[in-house]
Protein backbone atom coordinates (compact mmCIF):
# COMPACT_ATOMS: atom_id res chain seq x y z
CA UNK A 1 0.00 0.00 0.00
CA UNK A 2 1.39 3.57 -0.95
CA UNK A 3 1.88 6.05 1.71
CA UNK A 4 -0.74 8.25 -0.11
CA UNK A 5 -3.42 6.19 0.28
CA UNK A 6 -2.85 4.75 3.82
CA UNK A 7 -3.25 8.47 4.78
CA UNK A 8 -6.90 8.49 3.81
CA UNK A 9 -7.22 5.36 5.77
CA UNK A 10 -6.32 6.58 9.16
CA UNK A 11 -8.87 6.44 11.51
CA UNK A 12 -10.34 10.08 12.45
CA UNK A 13 -7.88 12.03 14.54
CA UNK A 14 -5.56 9.56 14.59
CA UNK A 15 -1.87 10.70 14.05
CA UNK A 16 0.97 8.60 12.85
CA UNK A 17 4.51 8.87 13.92
CA UNK A 18 6.05 8.75 10.54
CA UNK A 19 7.15 12.60 9.96
CA UNK A 20 5.94 13.89 6.82
CA UNK A 21 7.78 17.23 6.59
CA UNK A 22 10.66 18.18 9.06
CA UNK A 23 11.82 21.44 9.45
CA UNK A 24 15.37 21.78 11.04
CA UNK A 25 16.97 24.87 12.48
CA UNK A 26 15.90 26.97 9.19
CA UNK A 27 16.75 30.31 8.67
CA UNK A 28 15.49 32.92 5.85
CA UNK A 29 16.58 36.18 5.51
CA UNK A 30 14.85 38.80 2.93
CA UNK A 31 18.10 41.05 2.19
CA UNK A 32 18.70 41.97 5.76
CA UNK A 33 15.33 41.20 7.46
CA UNK A 34 15.41 37.88 9.13
CA UNK A 35 11.94 36.60 8.27
CA UNK A 36 12.56 32.92 9.60
CA UNK A 37 14.77 32.17 13.11
CA UNK A 38 15.80 28.71 13.81
CA UNK A 39 12.60 27.07 12.84
CA UNK A 40 12.17 23.69 14.20
CA UNK A 41 8.37 21.70 13.35
CA UNK A 42 7.51 18.46 12.74
CA UNK A 43 4.38 17.39 11.31
CA UNK A 44 3.14 13.81 10.90
CA UNK A 45 1.03 11.66 8.94
CA UNK A 46 -2.47 12.76 9.19
CA UNK A 47 -1.34 15.90 11.52
CA UNK A 48 -3.41 19.09 11.12
CA UNK A 49 -1.09 22.24 11.92
CA UNK A 50 -2.73 25.37 12.19
CA UNK A 51 -0.11 28.34 12.02
CA UNK A 52 -1.56 31.28 13.53
CA UNK A 53 -0.03 35.03 14.18
CA UNK A 54 0.07 38.61 13.28
CA UNK A 55 0.67 39.15 9.69
CA UNK A 56 4.26 39.77 8.76
CA UNK A 57 5.47 37.16 11.11
CA UNK A 58 6.90 34.47 8.73
CA UNK A 59 4.13 32.46 8.21
CA UNK A 60 3.79 32.17 4.39
CA UNK A 61 7.54 32.27 4.15
CA UNK A 62 7.21 29.05 5.84
CA UNK A 63 4.60 27.56 3.58
CA UNK A 64 6.35 28.49 1.13
CA UNK A 65 10.04 26.97 1.95
CA UNK A 66 8.23 23.69 1.98
CA UNK A 67 7.98 23.03 -0.96
CA UNK A 68 10.88 25.73 -1.96
CA UNK A 69 8.70 28.38 -3.58
CA UNK A 70 11.46 30.51 -1.56
CA UNK A 71 14.95 28.68 -1.20
CA UNK A 72 16.14 28.92 2.97
CA UNK A 73 19.59 30.10 4.04
CA UNK A 74 20.05 27.32 6.06
CA UNK A 75 18.91 24.45 8.12
CA UNK A 76 17.08 21.18 6.84
CA UNK A 77 13.77 20.61 5.36
CA UNK A 78 12.74 17.15 4.58
CA UNK A 79 9.40 15.93 3.00
CA UNK A 80 8.53 11.95 3.94
CA UNK A 81 12.82 11.88 5.30
CA UNK A 82 13.97 13.50 1.63
CA UNK A 83 15.66 16.18 2.19
CA UNK A 84 14.39 19.16 -0.27
CA UNK A 85 16.09 18.74 -3.71
CA UNK A 86 18.09 22.34 -5.08
CA UNK A 87 16.07 22.77 -8.77
CA UNK A 88 15.28 20.43 -11.63
CA UNK A 89 13.26 17.69 -12.12
CA UNK A 90 13.85 16.38 -8.51
CA UNK A 91 12.48 19.79 -7.13
CA UNK A 92 9.62 19.33 -9.76
CA UNK A 93 8.60 15.75 -8.46
CA UNK A 94 9.06 16.87 -4.81
CA UNK A 95 6.76 19.68 -5.70
CA UNK A 96 3.57 17.18 -7.25
CA UNK A 97 3.67 15.49 -3.74
CA UNK A 98 2.88 18.45 -1.72
CA UNK A 99 -0.57 20.11 -2.68
CA UNK A 100 -0.18 24.26 -2.49
CA UNK A 101 -3.22 26.33 -1.93
CA UNK A 102 -2.95 30.49 -1.43
CA UNK A 103 -4.89 33.24 -0.74
CA UNK A 104 -5.55 34.23 -4.03
CA UNK A 105 -6.39 30.42 -5.30
CA UNK A 106 -3.74 31.22 -8.53
CA UNK A 107 -6.18 29.21 -10.43
CA UNK A 108 -4.53 29.57 -14.13
CA UNK A 109 -7.22 32.06 -15.62
CA UNK A 110 -7.11 30.81 -19.13
CA UNK A 111 -7.96 27.56 -18.30
CA UNK A 112 -11.04 25.90 -17.69
CA UNK A 113 -11.71 24.37 -14.17
CA UNK A 114 -11.59 20.92 -15.48
CA UNK A 115 -8.48 21.70 -17.33
CA UNK A 116 -7.08 23.56 -14.49
CA UNK A 117 -7.54 19.96 -12.05
CA UNK A 118 -6.38 17.94 -15.20
CA UNK A 119 -3.36 19.71 -15.59
CA UNK A 120 -0.74 18.28 -12.83
CA UNK A 121 -1.60 14.60 -13.29
CA UNK A 122 -1.03 14.78 -17.31
CA UNK A 123 2.30 16.87 -17.30
CA UNK A 124 3.73 15.97 -14.10
CA UNK A 125 2.56 12.53 -14.03
CA UNK A 126 1.76 11.40 -17.27
CA UNK A 127 -2.06 10.40 -16.68
CA UNK A 128 -4.00 9.99 -19.75
CA UNK A 129 -6.22 12.54 -20.53
CA UNK A 130 -9.67 10.68 -19.93
CA UNK A 131 -8.43 8.68 -16.62
CA UNK A 132 -7.48 12.34 -15.54
CA UNK A 133 -10.39 13.85 -16.46
CA UNK A 134 -12.97 11.41 -14.60
CA UNK A 135 -10.97 11.72 -11.79
CA UNK A 136 -10.84 15.55 -11.97
CA UNK A 137 -14.85 15.36 -12.00
CA UNK A 138 -14.97 13.25 -9.31
CA UNK A 139 -12.77 15.51 -7.14
CA UNK A 140 -15.07 18.69 -8.04
CA UNK A 141 -18.13 16.71 -7.04
CA UNK A 142 -16.77 16.57 -3.98
CA UNK A 143 -15.70 20.04 -3.50
CA UNK A 144 -19.51 20.58 -5.16
CA UNK A 145 -18.82 22.13 -8.04
CA UNK A 146 -19.11 19.72 -10.51
CA UNK A 147 -21.06 21.43 -12.71
CA UNK A 148 -19.15 23.96 -12.95
CA UNK A 149 -16.47 21.76 -14.68
CA UNK A 150 -16.22 23.77 -17.92
CA UNK A 151 -16.36 27.35 -16.79
CA UNK A 152 -13.45 29.61 -16.81
CA UNK A 153 -12.23 30.56 -13.35
CA UNK A 154 -13.21 34.59 -14.01
CA UNK A 155 -17.17 32.90 -14.19
CA UNK A 156 -16.46 31.26 -10.38
CA UNK A 157 -17.67 32.97 -6.71
CA UNK A 158 -14.48 33.17 -5.15
CA UNK A 159 -15.69 30.21 -2.69
CA UNK A 160 -15.86 28.42 -5.88
CA UNK A 161 -12.69 29.12 -7.23
CA UNK A 162 -10.73 28.55 -4.21
CA UNK A 163 -12.63 24.62 -3.77
CA UNK A 164 -11.57 24.27 -7.33
CA UNK A 165 -7.98 25.17 -6.41
CA UNK A 166 -8.11 22.36 -3.58
CA UNK A 167 -9.42 19.81 -5.56
CA UNK A 168 -6.30 20.96 -8.22
CA UNK A 169 -3.54 20.19 -5.56
CA UNK A 170 -5.80 16.94 -4.62
CA UNK A 171 -5.69 15.79 -8.12
CA UNK A 172 -2.20 15.39 -7.32
CA UNK A 173 -2.15 13.07 -4.60
CA UNK A 174 -0.33 15.06 -2.51
CA UNK A 175 1.10 13.68 0.78
CA UNK A 176 1.03 16.84 2.60
CA UNK A 177 -1.20 20.27 1.90
CA UNK A 178 0.05 23.41 2.20
CA UNK A 179 -2.94 26.30 3.17
CA UNK A 180 -1.89 30.10 3.13
CA UNK A 181 -4.98 31.79 4.70
CA UNK A 182 -7.24 30.13 2.11
CA UNK A 183 -10.41 32.26 3.09
CA UNK A 184 -8.47 35.23 3.80
CA UNK A 185 -9.68 36.89 0.10
CA UNK A 186 -13.18 35.79 0.48
CA UNK A 187 -16.76 37.51 1.20
CA UNK A 188 -17.46 36.34 4.67
CA UNK A 189 -20.43 33.81 3.39
CA UNK A 190 -18.20 31.82 1.45
CA UNK A 191 -15.40 31.09 4.42
CA UNK A 192 -17.77 28.31 5.50
CA UNK A 193 -18.15 26.62 1.96
CA UNK A 194 -13.71 26.16 1.53
CA UNK A 195 -13.36 25.38 5.46
CA UNK A 196 -15.91 22.79 5.24
CA UNK A 197 -14.38 21.24 2.29
CA UNK A 198 -11.08 21.41 4.75
CA UNK A 199 -12.46 20.08 7.57
CA UNK A 200 -13.76 16.88 5.53
CA UNK A 201 -9.99 16.46 4.36
CA UNK A 202 -8.49 16.71 7.78
CA UNK A 203 -10.90 14.03 9.06
CA UNK A 204 -9.98 11.59 6.79
CA UNK A 205 -6.49 12.14 7.39
CA UNK A 206 -4.92 14.05 5.08
CA UNK A 207 -1.48 15.75 6.66
CA UNK A 208 -2.17 19.48 6.31
CA UNK A 209 -0.17 23.05 7.76
CA UNK A 210 -2.76 25.53 7.67
CA UNK A 211 -2.00 29.00 8.27
CA UNK A 212 -5.51 30.43 9.17
CA UNK A 213 -6.97 33.03 11.92
CA UNK A 214 -10.04 30.88 11.55
CA UNK A 215 -10.30 29.95 15.41
CA UNK A 216 -13.49 27.72 14.78
CA UNK A 217 -11.56 25.79 12.02
CA UNK A 218 -8.51 25.34 14.51
CA UNK A 219 -10.80 23.78 16.81
CA UNK A 220 -12.57 21.90 14.96
CA UNK A 221 -9.79 20.08 12.78
CA UNK A 222 -6.07 21.04 14.24
CA UNK A 223 -4.45 18.49 15.99
CA UNK A 224 -1.87 21.55 16.70
CA UNK A 225 -1.49 25.14 16.79
CA UNK A 226 1.85 27.13 16.39
CA UNK A 227 1.75 30.66 16.72
CA UNK A 228 4.15 33.07 14.93
CA UNK A 229 5.35 36.16 15.58
CA UNK A 230 8.38 37.99 14.08
CA UNK A 231 10.35 34.57 12.50
CA UNK A 232 10.11 33.10 15.58
CA UNK A 233 7.61 29.77 17.17
CA UNK A 234 6.63 30.93 20.03
CA UNK A 235 4.14 28.59 21.21
CA UNK A 236 3.19 25.18 20.18
CA UNK A 237 -0.04 23.13 21.66
CA UNK A 238 -3.30 21.73 21.37
CA UNK A 239 -5.94 24.29 20.25
CA UNK A 240 -8.06 24.15 23.60
CA UNK A 241 -5.10 24.96 25.47
CA UNK A 242 -3.54 27.24 22.81
CA UNK A 243 -7.26 29.45 22.95
CA UNK A 244 -7.79 29.10 26.40
CA UNK A 245 -4.09 29.80 28.24
CA UNK A 246 -1.89 31.04 25.84
CA UNK A 247 1.72 31.20 27.58
CA UNK A 248 3.26 34.23 26.38
CA UNK A 249 2.36 37.69 26.31
CA UNK A 250 2.33 38.64 22.54
CA UNK A 251 -0.13 35.30 21.80
CA UNK A 252 -2.57 37.22 24.68
CA UNK A 253 -1.87 39.93 23.05
CA UNK A 254 -2.76 38.61 19.54
CA UNK A 255 -5.66 36.37 20.85
CA UNK A 256 -7.06 39.40 22.17
CA UNK A 257 -7.19 41.04 18.79
CA UNK A 258 -9.12 38.72 16.93
CA UNK A 259 -11.56 37.67 19.45
CA UNK A 260 -12.31 41.54 19.59
CA UNK A 261 -12.44 42.62 16.50
CA UNK B 1 -8.20 59.71 -68.68
CA UNK B 2 -5.51 59.78 -71.41
CA UNK B 3 -3.33 60.09 -68.46
CA UNK B 4 -4.18 57.51 -66.55
CA UNK B 5 -4.56 54.96 -69.35
CA UNK B 6 -0.76 55.42 -70.75
CA UNK B 7 -0.16 55.13 -66.89
CA UNK B 8 -1.93 52.02 -67.17
CA UNK B 9 -0.14 50.96 -70.06
CA UNK B 10 3.30 51.83 -68.34
CA UNK B 11 2.62 49.82 -65.35
CA UNK B 12 1.47 46.72 -66.84
CA UNK B 13 5.29 46.54 -67.17
CA UNK B 14 6.07 45.82 -63.56
CA UNK B 15 4.59 42.85 -61.97
CA UNK B 16 2.93 45.22 -58.92
CA UNK B 17 1.40 42.13 -57.95
CA UNK B 18 3.90 40.05 -57.47
CA UNK B 19 6.37 42.77 -55.70
CA UNK B 20 4.00 42.86 -53.10
CA UNK B 21 3.48 39.17 -52.76
CA UNK B 22 7.31 39.29 -51.88
CA UNK B 23 7.37 41.53 -49.21
CA UNK B 24 4.01 40.17 -48.04
CA UNK B 25 6.15 36.39 -48.22
CA UNK B 26 9.23 38.03 -46.64
CA UNK B 27 6.59 38.97 -43.85
CA UNK B 28 5.35 35.54 -43.33
CA UNK B 29 8.55 33.88 -43.17
CA UNK B 30 10.22 36.47 -41.16
CA UNK B 31 7.57 37.24 -38.74
CA UNK B 32 7.21 33.29 -37.82
CA UNK B 33 11.13 33.36 -37.32
CA UNK B 34 10.75 36.44 -35.49
CA UNK B 35 7.80 35.13 -33.08
CA UNK B 36 10.40 31.76 -32.60
CA UNK B 37 13.73 33.49 -32.08
CA UNK B 38 11.26 36.04 -29.58
CA UNK B 39 9.69 33.49 -27.47
CA UNK B 40 12.80 31.83 -27.20
CA UNK B 41 14.50 34.75 -26.02
CA UNK B 42 11.76 35.84 -23.45
CA UNK B 43 11.93 32.27 -22.23
CA UNK B 44 15.41 32.82 -21.42
CA UNK B 45 14.91 35.74 -19.87
CA UNK B 46 12.63 34.67 -17.31
CA UNK B 47 14.74 31.26 -16.97
CA UNK B 48 16.29 30.35 -14.00
CA UNK B 49 19.85 29.92 -15.19
CA UNK B 50 21.36 33.54 -14.84
CA UNK B 51 23.90 33.04 -17.96
CA UNK B 52 20.96 32.35 -20.21
CA UNK B 53 18.87 35.50 -18.72
CA UNK B 54 22.13 37.47 -19.50
CA UNK B 55 22.32 35.80 -23.29
CA UNK B 56 19.06 36.71 -24.03
CA UNK B 57 19.12 40.61 -22.53
CA UNK B 58 22.28 40.63 -24.89
CA UNK B 59 20.83 39.62 -27.70
CA UNK B 60 17.72 41.48 -27.55
CA UNK B 61 19.56 44.95 -26.77
CA UNK B 62 21.54 44.50 -29.61
CA UNK B 63 19.89 43.78 -32.39
CA UNK B 64 17.15 46.30 -31.02
CA UNK B 65 19.29 49.32 -31.16
CA UNK B 66 21.41 48.17 -34.24
CA UNK B 67 19.08 49.95 -37.33
CA UNK B 68 18.00 47.09 -39.57
CA UNK B 69 19.74 48.33 -42.74
CA UNK B 70 23.25 47.72 -40.92
CA UNK B 71 21.59 44.65 -39.70
CA UNK B 72 20.45 43.70 -43.84
CA UNK B 73 24.07 45.04 -44.88
CA UNK B 74 25.77 42.33 -42.32
CA UNK B 75 23.63 39.59 -43.65
CA UNK B 76 24.61 40.29 -47.36
CA UNK B 77 28.47 41.19 -46.95
CA UNK B 78 29.36 39.02 -43.97
CA UNK B 79 27.53 36.60 -44.22
CA UNK B 80 27.38 35.65 -47.55
CA UNK B 81 30.15 37.79 -49.09
CA UNK B 82 32.92 37.24 -46.49
CA UNK B 83 31.89 33.82 -44.73
CA UNK B 84 30.28 32.33 -47.68
CA UNK B 85 27.38 31.26 -46.25
CA UNK B 86 25.06 29.79 -49.21
CA UNK B 87 21.68 28.09 -48.94
CA UNK B 88 21.48 27.10 -52.28
CA UNK B 89 23.10 27.17 -55.80
CA UNK B 90 20.55 29.81 -56.48
CA UNK B 91 21.84 33.50 -55.54
CA UNK B 92 18.29 34.61 -55.79
CA UNK B 93 17.26 32.45 -53.35
CA UNK B 94 19.94 33.23 -50.58
CA UNK B 95 19.45 36.59 -51.06
CA UNK B 96 15.72 35.94 -49.71
CA UNK B 97 16.68 33.55 -47.29
CA UNK B 98 19.28 36.11 -45.89
CA UNK B 99 16.46 38.99 -45.81
CA UNK B 100 14.05 36.78 -43.89
CA UNK B 101 16.80 35.45 -41.32
CA UNK B 102 17.77 39.09 -40.93
CA UNK B 103 14.38 40.64 -40.67
CA UNK B 104 13.37 37.75 -38.13
CA UNK B 105 16.42 38.24 -35.73
CA UNK B 106 15.59 42.65 -35.85
CA UNK B 107 12.24 41.80 -35.23
CA UNK B 108 12.26 39.02 -32.81
CA UNK B 109 14.12 41.53 -30.48
CA UNK B 110 11.10 43.54 -30.29
CA UNK B 111 8.43 40.30 -30.12
CA UNK B 112 10.60 39.58 -26.88
CA UNK B 113 9.87 43.26 -25.45
CA UNK B 114 6.46 42.66 -26.60
CA UNK B 115 6.11 39.55 -24.82
CA UNK B 116 8.16 40.37 -22.15
CA UNK B 117 5.36 43.30 -21.12
CA UNK B 118 3.03 40.53 -21.71
CA UNK B 119 4.60 38.18 -19.17
CA UNK B 120 4.06 41.20 -16.76
CA UNK B 121 0.30 41.26 -16.78
CA UNK B 122 0.64 37.69 -15.53
CA UNK B 123 0.41 37.56 -11.96
CA UNK B 124 3.41 35.68 -10.42
CA UNK B 125 0.82 33.20 -8.59
CA UNK B 126 0.20 31.69 -11.70
CA UNK B 127 3.60 30.64 -12.20
CA UNK B 128 3.79 29.86 -8.56
CA UNK B 129 1.01 27.69 -8.69
CA UNK B 130 2.30 25.74 -12.03
CA UNK B 131 5.44 24.61 -10.36
CA UNK B 132 3.07 24.25 -7.17
CA UNK B 133 1.85 21.26 -9.03
CA UNK B 134 4.92 19.49 -9.96
CA UNK B 135 5.57 21.25 -13.91
CA UNK B 136 8.92 22.15 -14.43
CA UNK B 137 10.44 25.62 -15.57
CA UNK B 138 9.29 24.84 -19.56
CA UNK B 139 6.20 23.20 -18.64
CA UNK B 140 5.32 26.12 -16.81
CA UNK B 141 6.27 28.35 -18.78
CA UNK B 142 4.99 27.11 -22.09
CA UNK B 143 1.68 25.82 -20.51
CA UNK B 144 0.79 28.88 -18.10
CA UNK B 145 2.87 31.34 -18.85
CA UNK B 146 3.49 32.45 -22.31
CA UNK B 147 0.06 31.47 -23.72
CA UNK B 148 -1.17 34.05 -21.35
CA UNK B 149 1.55 36.75 -21.92
CA UNK B 150 0.58 36.59 -25.98
CA UNK B 151 -2.54 37.03 -24.87
CA UNK B 152 -1.36 40.15 -22.81
CA UNK B 153 0.88 41.57 -25.61
CA UNK B 154 -1.32 40.79 -29.07
CA UNK B 155 -1.50 44.90 -29.29
CA UNK B 156 2.37 45.36 -29.26
CA UNK B 157 2.66 42.20 -31.58
CA UNK B 158 0.67 43.78 -33.95
CA UNK B 159 2.41 47.08 -34.11
CA UNK B 160 5.73 45.22 -34.72
CA UNK B 161 4.53 43.01 -37.00
CA UNK B 162 2.74 46.22 -38.87
CA UNK B 163 6.79 47.52 -38.55
CA UNK B 164 8.00 44.49 -40.43
CA UNK B 165 5.78 44.94 -43.34
CA UNK B 166 6.83 47.98 -43.66
CA UNK B 167 10.62 47.14 -43.26
CA UNK B 168 10.39 44.30 -45.80
CA UNK B 169 11.39 46.65 -48.00
CA UNK B 170 14.71 46.68 -46.38
CA UNK B 171 15.22 43.29 -48.03
CA UNK B 172 16.65 45.44 -51.11
CA UNK B 173 19.74 45.83 -49.28
CA UNK B 174 20.67 42.27 -49.48
CA UNK B 175 19.12 42.09 -53.20
CA UNK B 176 16.04 41.14 -53.53
CA UNK B 177 15.15 43.25 -56.13
CA UNK B 178 11.84 41.77 -56.89
CA UNK B 179 10.14 43.33 -54.02
CA UNK B 180 8.05 46.75 -53.51
CA UNK B 181 10.53 49.37 -53.05
CA UNK B 182 12.75 48.00 -55.84
CA UNK B 183 9.99 48.00 -58.48
CA UNK B 184 8.79 51.63 -57.28
CA UNK B 185 12.24 52.42 -57.87
CA UNK B 186 12.65 51.20 -61.01
CA UNK B 187 9.24 52.50 -62.63
CA UNK B 188 9.98 55.94 -61.25
CA UNK B 189 13.50 55.96 -63.32
CA UNK B 190 11.88 54.58 -66.24
CA UNK B 191 8.59 57.11 -65.81
CA UNK B 192 9.38 60.40 -64.17
CA UNK B 193 6.62 61.70 -65.66
CA UNK B 194 4.44 59.23 -63.52
CA UNK B 195 5.61 59.81 -60.38
CA UNK B 196 3.11 60.73 -58.67
CA UNK B 197 0.79 58.12 -59.49
CA UNK B 198 3.85 55.04 -58.71
CA UNK B 199 4.07 56.59 -55.50
CA UNK B 200 0.14 56.69 -54.82
CA UNK B 201 0.43 52.86 -56.34
CA UNK B 202 2.52 51.57 -54.06
CA UNK B 203 1.73 53.55 -50.65
CA UNK B 204 -2.05 52.53 -51.10
CA UNK B 205 -0.82 49.01 -52.18
CA UNK B 206 0.68 49.29 -48.63
CA UNK B 207 -2.35 50.70 -46.46
CA UNK B 208 -4.72 48.11 -47.68
CA UNK B 209 -2.19 45.21 -46.78
CA UNK B 210 -1.36 47.02 -43.07
CA UNK B 211 -4.87 48.20 -42.32
CA UNK B 212 -6.67 44.83 -41.65
CA UNK B 213 -3.57 44.06 -39.76
CA UNK B 214 -4.14 46.73 -37.08
CA UNK B 215 -7.93 45.82 -37.22
CA UNK B 216 -7.21 42.38 -36.43
CA UNK B 217 -4.32 42.83 -33.59
CA UNK B 218 -6.95 45.45 -32.37
CA UNK B 219 -10.21 42.71 -32.26
CA UNK B 220 -7.91 39.70 -31.12
CA UNK B 221 -6.15 41.55 -28.17
CA UNK B 222 -9.93 42.18 -27.01
CA UNK B 223 -11.82 39.00 -27.40
CA UNK B 224 -8.41 37.10 -26.02
CA UNK B 225 -7.49 39.21 -23.05
CA UNK B 226 -7.56 37.12 -20.57
CA UNK B 227 -10.12 37.45 -17.45
CA UNK B 228 -9.28 37.95 -13.91
N1 LIG C 1 9.61 38.22 -1.55
C1 LIG C 1 9.86 39.01 -0.48
N2 LIG C 1 10.85 39.92 -0.51
C2 LIG C 1 11.13 40.69 0.56
N3 LIG C 1 10.47 40.63 1.72
C3 LIG C 1 9.47 39.74 1.83
C4 LIG C 1 9.12 38.89 0.74
N4 LIG C 1 8.08 38.10 1.13
C5 LIG C 1 7.82 38.46 2.39
N5 LIG C 1 8.64 39.43 2.82
C6 LIG C 1 8.66 40.03 4.16
O1 LIG C 1 8.91 38.98 5.08
C7 LIG C 1 8.13 39.15 6.25
C8 LIG C 1 7.28 37.92 6.46
O2 LIG C 1 6.34 37.84 5.43
P1 LIG C 1 5.24 36.71 5.34
O3 LIG C 1 5.91 35.40 5.42
O4 LIG C 1 4.43 37.00 4.13
O5 LIG C 1 4.40 36.97 6.66
P2 LIG C 1 2.92 36.53 7.00
O6 LIG C 1 2.47 35.53 6.00
O7 LIG C 1 3.01 35.99 8.38
O8 LIG C 1 2.10 37.78 6.96
C9 LIG C 1 7.33 40.41 6.05
O9 LIG C 1 8.00 41.48 6.70
C10 LIG C 1 7.34 40.62 4.56
O10 LIG C 1 7.25 41.98 4.25
MG1 LIG D 1 0.85 35.63 4.67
Amino acid sequence: MSGREYGRLIMVDSVGTEPVAQMVNVQKHFGHLHVLKDINLTVHRGEVVVVIGPSGSGKSTLCRTINRLEPIDSGEIRIQGKLLPQEGRDLARLRADVGMVFQSFNLFAHMSILDNVTLGPRKARKVPKDKAEAEALALLDRVGIKDQAKKLPAQLSGGQQQRAAIARALAMHPVLMLFDEPTSALDPEMINEVLDVMVSLAKEGMTMIVVTHEMGFARRAADRVVFMSDGLILEEGSPEAFFTTPQTDRAKDFLAKILHH
Amino acid sequence: MEYLSRYWTFMAKYNVLNAFWVNVSLTLAAGALALILGTIAVTMRISPVSSLRLASTFYVNVFRDIPLTVVMVIMASVVWMQLNVSFSNDFHTDFYILAVIGLGIYHSSFIAEALRSGINTVPVGQAEAARGIGLTFLQSTRIVVLPQAFRGSIAPIGNTIIALIKNTTVASVTGVSTETSSTMQAAIEMGPQFIFLIFLTFALGYVIIVIPVGVLSTSLSRRLAVKR
